[in-house]
């Protein structure tokens, strides 16, 4: 089954966050690569974007289909993780170590209001 | 099957010809005259002769007959993709569109010496009107998105005309075809999403809460695509409506409705008709399609132009600003408020001939279309609801939607399903679509298929399931006797090789 990881939080919408002092990584979970299938491009947003929760900042291509991800925190995005744009499949290998963005929080609360590893692996079932 | 993968070019030998002609007595004569007396400048002579396939009559026969044998369709087997409505498409049709007299047209003939053509164009909108409760139809679009598009320039047209600019967005389905919400972009418009119940039909309630004074329409197809009739389906009318929204119809799923309920009286304001599917032109491979755009009353003045108008005893074609009187509806068409023009000339007239073969050969029998396709398609849903997992338990219209086998437990997924399935000379059922479920599997049989072909294809969607239990290892290694095995889809799409020369 789909792995869940311990200390990070997770959005309805199959996104992780993983605070680091002020800054949010965020990436997919397991499950949702596994439902995904073989990944083939993953669409980016560009440094310096003002992003909001819920809104959506890029999306995810597999074989299968085209998903949107959606960003489970407000802020500026400080850093992209460019190694998808020719490796995209690494997301597959490891969602969880292959973040996509990181965000510099502009309300470091809005993370307390997401799941932790128990509650959204209830939600996987 | 033969193996075959050759190019015409590599069978090629020099000097091998397949005709016999006399000696030229102009031979060496066209690249001497001048530039004044050949008519071409020097320039755009050709320097070197065409590279050109050097082979014999019997090569050429042999090569597209043995190109043409590793075809799959309707006319070699069963094809039951869903969405897709692939029923087959009677010779009649082609015969008909095929006289001399029809294909011989130019559509840049005068309009007295086309009144046989306008004519079928005319009348194939009447009998859209009437299959499908609407006002009248533009026969231009070439196909079903470009008829959502259409659909969509005439919604945004009407609310433009009464000064209404504010109705940006256009509501639509989780479940709805693709199509629906990129046509509304390449549109300008905003797409907003409306969840389904946990029976695969819209929301009403999360729709009433997305209703306001910005909504240009909803776009929905009925049956939905998980082949369930939206029984709400007049209240939505209803609500849209009431907020000044006008509903679209994706006549995608139009089949199972022929003879047994029309759009316009569930209250659609626009649909657009595949013909390639409902009416039985060929498709798949490219095409060509047809997607007729109907209105209802209020929105006619706003469909594309050209449209062809039947005035004092004759067929014109009409565009532009023009007012002319009367047509069928005995009013004035106001040509002016038109959305534009969305194709060359008039559409695909080809597929417009054979759709109305197809309906004129059917006559009266065309009700028996949408009740037969319905049950074709719980026929083959309660005959294979013990070996896969059925989500939504009701009685379906033309199609339905497993996901994935009942039992998963060997991990043998959807697209193993499918690939396992041309092994046993099959067409695979459309699959991961919709999204509403991981392991989609979306059948459509079609009206055209006998009991037996559905028998077979029961058994053998049995003998699947049971494999994928006792061998899961050669189920997820299908196929294993098409001409190539399985593809490695992830390096297809990343880096994919588009030219003959990069394989070699």
């Amino acid at each position: 089954m789909s792995k869940v990881i311990e200390g990070i939080k997770y959005a309805d919408s199959h996104e992780w966050v993983k605070v680091e002092g002020n800054v949010g990584i965020i990436g997919i979970s397991d499950y949702a690569q596994h439902s995904l299938g073989d990944i083939v491009y993953v669409d980016l947003p560009s440094e310096g974007d003002e992003i909001s929760k819920g809104e959506e900042f890029g999306a995810v291509e597999s074989v299968k289909a085209a998903s949107d991800l959606y960003s489970p925190v407000s802020g500026t995005i400080i850093e992209i993780n460019s190694e998808l744009e020719a490796s995209p499949e690494l997301i597959n290998q490891d969602a969880y170590e292959n973040w996509i963005i990181k965000v510099e929080l502009a309300d470091p609360s809005e993370v307390d209001a997401l799941l932790d590893a128990a509650a959204y692996e209830k939600i996987c079932e | 099957m033969k193996y075959y993968d050759k190019l015409i070019f590599e069978i090629s030998r020099e000097g091998r010809v397949g005709y016999s002609l006399p000696k030229s007595e102009w031979e060496g004569l066209t690249s001497s005259l001048s530039e004044e007396a050949s008519g071409i400048a020097k320039n755009l002579l050709r320097e070197t002769p065409a590279e050109l396939p050097e082979v014999s009559e019997l090569d050429v026969v042999r090569h597209y007959t043995n190109v043409s044998n590793k075809n799959f369709g309707v006319e070699t087997g069963f094809y039951p993709l869903g969405s897709c409505t692939m029923k087959y498409n009677p010779k009649i049709n082609e015969e008909i569109a095929h006289h001399p007299a029809f294909c011989g047209l130019h559509p840049l003939q005068s309009e007295e010496s086309v009144q046989g053509a306008l004519a079928i164009y005319y009348h194939t909108a009447r009998v859209l009107s009437e299959l499908t409760g609407l006002a009248d139809f533009t026969l231009t679009p070439f196909a079903g998105a470009h008829g959502e598009l259409t659909g969509l320039m005439v919604m945004r047209q009407y609310h433009l005309l009464r000064g209404d600019t504010k109705r940006t967005r256009v509501i639509v389905p989780d479940s709805a075809h693709g199509t629906n919400p990129a046509s509304a972009a390449v549109c300008g418009l905003e797409i907003v999403e409306v969840k389904s119940t946990a029976n695969g039909t819209v929301d009403t309630n999360d729709l009433k809460g997305l209703l306001d004074d910005t909504v240009a329409g909803i776009m929905m197809t009925n049956p939905n695509t998980l082949g369930i009739y939206e029984t709400q389906v007049v209240e939505i009318a209803h609500l849209v409506h009431e907020a000044g929204g006008l509903l679209y119809y994706d006549g995608a799923n139009l089949n199972p409705m022929l003879g047994a309920s029309r759009p316009g009286d569930m209250g659609f304001d626009i649909m657009h008709i595949n013909l390639h599917k409902t009416f039985s032109t060929p498709h798949g491979g490219g095409g060509p399609g047809s997607g007729p755009v109907g209105v209802a009353a209020h929105l006619v003045d706003c469909l594309p132009n050209p449209r062809v108008v039947f005035v004092d005893g004759k067929y014109k074609v009409k565009s532009g600003k023009m007012k002319v009187e009367s047509n069928h509806s005995g009013g004035i068409c106001q040509f002016g408020n038109s959305c534009g023009r969305v194709a060359a000339f008039m559409g695909n007239f080809g597929v417009v001939m054979k759709a109305y073969t197809y309906i004129l050969s059917l006559g009266k029998d065309i009700k028996h279309v949408g009740p037969i396709a319905t049950l074709n398609a719980n026929y083959v849903k309660e005959s294979l609801r013990d070996a896969y997992y059925l989500p939504v338990d009701t009685v379906c219209k033309h199609e339905f939607v497993f996901d994935g086998l009942a039992d998963k437990s060997t991990g043998v997924t959807t697209l193993d399903i499918a690939k396992r399935l041309l092994d046993y000379g099959y067409h695979a059922p459309t699959i991961y679509f919709p999204l509403l479920f991981h392991q989609s599997i979306m059948i459509e049989p079609t009206e055209t298929e006998s009991k037996e072909t559905l028998d077979d294809f029961i058994d053998i969607m049995h003998r699947v399931a049971e494999e994928a239990l006792a061998d899961p290892d050669m189920v997820k290694t299908a196929p294993h006797t098409t001409p190539v095995r399985r593809l490695d889809e992830t390096t297809a799409a990343k880096n994919p090789l588009i030219k003959y020369r990069d394989l070699c």
